[in-house]
């Protein structure tokens, strides 16, 4: 740090601010449910559908991609290794990759597509007050699309997002996505095959050694798109953010959609960053409960109907924000010497170079900031914030005099709040509080977490559990705040910590923090001393911190910033300080805490996850096999 | 065109002409006989150095190239100054003079192609200098002592402002931009000289070591890389050395097919003098109206009939080369040796930063007996591609075959002469329509590939059907040999097309590469891309003209050639744009697996990409030998390295 001159870094980290600064430049939202309430939704499921393509291509048929995909160097140099290896024939494992492509393959059917217009019409009619969408986003999508061939990635919380996704592409006349799912759903009888007849393909959660099936499947993936037949969809998450939490990226995908600009075999690849957020998530207690460690309900059609119970209920508004779409090859510029694929032929899978994954481990980082960044925030976002803090209930016009404040750091740090125009606070807080009524209640003045009330007698495990329920329900809404507070928070900590308030100390905290939880929250590789220097000068802009010569010291305003900050951060300190006994002791979380737990979020499954993953990333504990 | 154009007219009338050319051959070898008697006769009166210095100046020069290169030449554009494009008062483009078949043609679609692609408009000039402003040529800073040594050699001199402007330049649009603008010289020669032969060349040498002078060799002025450009930090007398006056064959060797000619000759003169004799030598670079077979050895020079005759490489059997540490030359003419690297190939290539090639022996084969050209159109690029792909798999490619892009074979059309009689018009219509018509072919889709068959006549057609019924199976479709003559004609004269458009705000400039076959078209798709985009990105106003043909196949992969033009309007530095977007192009061609280049060679336009290219270890193996050949760096033109 000391190497680093402070004052350019300052001017280094605004520039940056203000070039990811999106308060001036996010643009408006446009309810596309408005219409349907409008006019008939059989008439729009059966409407004209000519979406443009990519440079006018032909669209290809799904059996046609298939041959295409069989034929190729790639597979069938594949195949021959495969077969010298395993002594079989050519021709018997050529069949195994048909036979694996079928499994995996799209089959995109316009009638399926136009069903499920219909159906979603009325699903989320019921189910959402607004589905809100930047038409700005759209506009520079279909600009995308006819260039260069688009990766469409979106933020993952819920079942719903693939759906939502390919129900607003269709609403916009844009082509329509092919979207890598996981074989899980491909159990649900007859929705499986709906799925695959709406565009997704399916994949192996894992497939770890098995060669030919990465050969199948990053060729079938790449034909698309190399001649750009469809927008490709993933989720860089790899799954479902249980914790409402971006998660780390999954690295698999991006490398085959970007590979093909390294090899150049397309100029171009346009990655579009998509933020889905839900004012209420459809799973929000399903989600908690599986972090408890309820496994989580296979996939199936029955239970799918099952979960027709949801739809009486009210989950507010989506937004979905379609990011500035982010041209590899500007990224690539000057970090990627392309020229090394130079010497050695194109077909023949390898292993990317050391260059090449830290190029994709960074993007695959740049791009999930991107989602966070355009994540729409909603009042009780923050009045969550708050409430965990409070666990033992807060004064009704503590909370929303508190909000209201919350609301003014929040934006200062640009986060992307829907705070309601012209509507009294009270009327913000109260009206939040019943959609969340799940969640919190009001009682004689006082809010407090709702905990689920089981009949008959109760355990005191039980009881621990619908408390533990409670708080990871109201932690995945306070999750979503985190991106925007996380780096100052992470200052605040370690100014808290730090021995003294010398500059360097208080980095050297931060910097541990900033590694410890870099399996938590999404800190980009190698952002130390940017992260550091952008938590600097927000605190410093919110007049919380001041910064005299080589020192980092509050404010005599700073006290509220600065606590609320440490408060925000206390269950993470609590978790990964309370899981290394935890680990000595060989016990279970639950036994071990039994008796006055404070800290409810180190049940979390998530954490436990993180932590570990943490703790053996610094060496801290090592993996022995008993 | 002067020489195809008289091979053409040869072929076309059979062997008669053949037998004519014989009898005249054996004159003209009498002579020569007689000459070299008499050179003898009088070596003996005189000493040494000076007899030869005589026996250089008795021989009459019969180049086509005299010392004032500006009395047939244009000082500011390409070519013979009686040749060039205009749009006459109707508007209508036509190309002056008489020297090529299009000569005195009205071109009644250039026009319309010309204003369409590139939203220029006749109205809109932008005309240039009409002379130069000899006030804007630095004055010649002369080393005394080197003149004075060098007039008592009696070898002409000059430091006249239009003979230094004119040897300080080569084709690259920079400097024929500059040359238009009447801008300001920053560094020309000093001086230029031109020596008669091999022995004069050996004293300018010396002198120039003597007195610290520094030397730029100059062949044919056609380099496209600045090469021939002053270093500006140089400080000592740059003297031009102008090879032009040594140009005479000095004998052929008819029991192995070789030929010992002085390395001045430039290509049309090589070809005539030899055809004369009933040989060629087949080596037919774009440039061989202009270019010197020097110029070709320090370049590596590819001609357009590689695949039958070789590029120049191939076609060298010996060199010589004066340089500060002397004479290098190997002493027998073997056909391949093992001695070590071949030190040939530190010459080829050295662009004139070692010392100066003054004679080479090379191969001559006789004439062919036959010629024709063919084209074949395709339904795309894509399938023109791996048409020539699977020609080059069967090593039965012709003499030559090229493929031009969709943009380049439009271009073509553009260039058609008015025709004379309707049923030409007809015919030709008739040909289009069943071209894209009939067979489906897209007219915005559509490629040519180009071809020119040589040898006896039975191969020939035998050839001629074997490459059809390949193209056949990729969709290829036989389109006549005027398409395919044309293709060739338009070689010669797009360098005097770019100086029309520069009079209507258009730049261009060509520039190639070589890369495997596997990447040829995405190498191609990429770059045109590329270039599109930087345009837009720099502010070009006007979508720009991206071109390419595949000039050459090879076993492992082809040379691709592009051309790429723009309006201008309304920028304030062309050529700094023209210069960044090209600099991205050959980015793009090295991102792509292409090669820095196939032909014109890295003078100093594309030096910072050696060390990429060849290594650094590769350029220290470069730069050991030139430290070693010449230490004081006399050849100091800073190329390559």
């Amino acid at each position: 740090m000391s190497t680093v001159c402070a004052s350019c870094l300052n001017i280094l980290v605004f520039v940056t601010l203000q070039q990811r600064d999106p308060m001036l430049k996010r643009d408006g939202f446009e309810d596309i449910l408005e219409e349907r309430r409008n006019s008939s939704d059989l008439k729009y499921a059966l409407r004209c559908y000519a979406p443009v393509l990519y440079k006018g291509v032909t669209p290809c048929k799904a059996n046609m991609l298939k041959n295409i995909v069989l034929q190729s160097d790639q597979l069938r140099y594949v195949i021959n290794q495969v077969s010298q290896e395993s002594g079989e024939a050519p021709d018997i494992i050529q069949e195994e990759a048909s036979v694996i492509l079928e499994e995996m393959a799209h089959r995109l059917q316009i009638s399926t597509v136009r069903f499920f217009a219909f159906a979603l019409s009325k699903a989320f009619k019921t189910l959402f007050q607004h589905v809100c969408v930047n038409e700005e986003g759209i506009q520079r999508l279909q600009q995308a699309i006819q260039e260069h061939p688009v990766v469409l990635l979106p933020s993952h919380r819920s079942y719903m997002d693939f759906l939502l996704m390919s129900y607003i592409l269709y609403t916009y006349d844009l082509a329509l996505p092919v979207i890598a799912a996981g074989m899980d759903f491909m159990g649900m009888k007859f929705v499986g095959e709906m799925l695959r007849m709406s565009g997704a393909f399916f994949i192996r959660r894992s497939f770890g050694g098995d060669k030919l099936y990465w050969a199948v499947f990053s060729e079938y993936v790449k034909t698309m798109l190399r001649n750009g037949f469809a927008p490709i969809e993933f989720f860089l998450e790899g799954t479902r953010s249980r914790t409402c939490k971006s998660l780390t990226p999954k690295l698999g995908l991006l490398n085959i959609v970007i590979e093909p600009f390294f090899k150049g075999e397309v100029f171009d690849v346009n990655l579009v960053p998509i933020s889905i957020s839900y004012e209420r998530i459809l799973e929000e207690s399903l989600y908690a409960r599986e972090l408890l460690g309820v496994p989580k309900p296979k996939e199936s059609t029955s239970g799918l109907l099952k979960a027709r119970r949801i739809l009486s209920e009210d989950y507010g508004s989506i937004h979905v924000y379609f990011g500035q779409p982010v041209s590899v090859r500007s990224l690539a510029q000057g970090k990627v010497n392309r020229s090394t694929y130079n010497l050695f032929p194109r077909h023949i899978p390898r292993k990317p170079m050391e260059e090449t994954q830290s190029f994709v481990n960074d993007t695959a980082y740049r791009i999930v900031r991107l989602q966070e960044d355009n994540m729409v925030l909603k009042p009780w976002v923050l009045m969550a914030s708050l409430l965990l803090q409070n666990l033992e209930g807060m004064e009704l016009s503590v909370l929303t005099e508190q909000t209201v404040w919350l609301r003014g750091l929040a934006l200062s740090y640009a986060a992307f709040l829907d705070w309601p125009d012209h509507a009294p606070t009270a009327k913000v807080v109260s009206s939040s509080l019943a959609l969340h009524r799940g969640l919190a209640c009001v009682s004689g003045g006082r809010v407090s977490l709702v905990v689920g009330e089981p009949l008959g007698p109760v355990t005191p495990e039980e009881a621990l559990f619908n408390r533990a329920v409670s708080v990871l329900s109201c932690a995945s809404y306070r999750n979503q705040v985190l991106h925007v507070f996380l780096r100052p928070a992470m200052l605040a900590v370690a100014m808290h910590t730090a021995a003294s308030s010398k500059k360097n100390e208080v980095y050297n905290c931060f910097s541990f923090l900033w590694d410890m939880f870099s399996n938590d929250f999404i800190l980009c590789p190698g952002d130390t001393v940017q992260d550091f220097e952008e938590a600097c000068y927000l605190l410093v802009k919110t007049g919380a911190v001041q910064m005299p010569q080589q020192d980092i010291v509050m404010t005599d305003i700073g006290q509220p910033t600065l606590s609320f900050f440490n408060g925000l951060l206390e269950p993470f300190l609590q978790g990964y300080q309370m899981l290394l006994p935890t680990l000595r002791s060989e016990h279970s979380v639950l036994c071990v805490f039994t008796g006055n737990l404070r800290c409810y979020e180190v049940l979390s499954s998530d954490m436990q996850k993180n932590a570990l993953a943490a703790l053996l990333r610094m060496d801290a504990v090592r993996k022995v096999k008993v | 065109m002067l020489t195809s154009d008289s091979c053409l007219s040869l072929h076309k009338h059979g062997s008669s002409m053949a037998s004519d050319s014989n009898s005249s051959e054996s004159q003209r070898i009498a002579q020569q006989r007689l000459r070299i008697i008499a050179g003898h006769l009088q070596k003996h009166k005189d000493d040494d150095s000076g007899t030869i210095a005589t026996e250089c100046k008795a021989e009459a020069n019969k180049g086509t190239v005299p010392r004032k290169r500006q009395e047939i030449m244009k000082w500011n554009g390409w070519g013979y100054s009686d040749s060039k494009f205009l749009f006459n008062k109707k508007g209508q483009a036509e190309f002056t003079g008489k020297r090529y078949r299009l000569s005195g043609m009205v071109l009644p679609s250039l026009q319309d192609w010309f204003e369409n692609t590139f939203g220029a408009s006749v109205n809109h000039k932008s005309p240039a200098t009409p002379a130069l402003n000899a006030s804007a040529v630095p004055p010649a800073s002369l080393n005394e002592a080197f003149v004075e040594d060098l007039k008592a050699t009696g070898i002409p001199f000059s430091h006249e402002a239009e003979d230094r402007v004119f040897r300080a330049h080569g084709h690259c649009l920079h400097e024929i931009f500059a040359l238009r603008e009447g801008k300001k010289f920053e560094r020309v020669p000093d001086m230029v000289v031109w020596p008669n032969c091999h022995s004069d060349v050996v004293k300018i040498v010396e002198l120039a070591c003597k007195h610290n002078v520094c030397l730029i060799p100059y062949g044919g002025g056609t380099s496209v890389t600045s090469a021939l450009e002053c270093p500006p930090e140089e400080t000592r007398c740059i003297v031009s050395l102008d090879t032009s006056q040594m140009n005479r064959i000095l004998w052929i060797d008819e029991k192995n097919l070789v030929a010992h000619v002085e390395a001045g000759i430039i290509g049309q003169d090589l070809e005539r003098l030899l055809n004369e004799s009933g040989y060629c030598t087949g080596h037919e670079p774009d440039s061989m109206e202009f270019s010197s077979l020097g110029g070709w050895v320090a370049t590596r020079a590819s001609g357009m009939k590689k695949n039958v005759y070789g590029n120049i490489e191939d076609l060298v059997i010996h060199i010589k080369v004066v340089t500060p540490r002397g004479v290098i030359e190997k002493s027998c003419q073997g056909p391949r040796m093992s001695t070590g690297p071949d030190i040939h190939h530190f010459i080829l290539g050295s662009e004139g930063t070692l010392g100066v090639v003054t004679e080479v022996t090379m191969k001559i084969r006789p004439i062919p007996e036959y010629q024709k050209y063919g084209s074949v159109v395709f339904p795309n690029f894509e399938a023109g591609v791996a048409c020539l792909r699977e020609v080059a798999k069967q090593r039965c490619a012709p003499a030559s075959i090229r493929l031009m892009d969709n943009e380049q074979f439009q271009f073509g059309h553009a260039l058609k002469p008015q025709v004379s009689s309707i049923f030409t018009n007809f015919v030709e219509g008739l040909k289009k329509f069943y071209i894209t018509k009939f067979k489906g072919f897209d007219p915005h889709q559509l490629v040519v590939a180009t071809l020119l068959f040589e040898g006896d006549r039975e191969r020939v057609l035998q050839h001629e059907k074997q490459v059809y019924d390949i193209a056949a199976t990729f969709g290829g479709l036989a389109a006549g040999e005027d398409n395919g003559q044309r293709g060739y004609i338009l070689t010669f004269v797009i360098a005097y097309l770019r100086d029309l458009g520069m009079d209507y705000y258009v730049v261009a400039e060509s520039f190639e590469t070589s890369v495997p076959w596997d990447r040829v078209l995405d190498l191609c798709r990429n770059v045109k891309e590329r270039i599109n985009r930087e345009c837009k990105e720099r502010g070009v106003q006007f979508q720009p003209l991206t071109s390419c043909r595949v000039t050459q196949t090879y076993d492992a992969g082809a040379c691709v050639y592009f051309y790429f033009a723009f309006n201008y309007r309304g920028l304030a530095d062309p050529v700094h744009t023209y210069e960044r977007v090209e600099h991205a192009a050959r980015e793009e061609i090295l991102a792509n697996g292409g090669s820095l280049s196939h032909h014109h060679g890295v003078g100093k336009l594309r030096k910072e990409w050696m060390k990429e290219s060849i290594s650094s270890l590769g350029v220290g193996m470069l730069q050991s030998v030139k430290d070693y050949v010449d230490p004081d760096n006399i050849f100091g033109n800073r190329n390559l390295l």
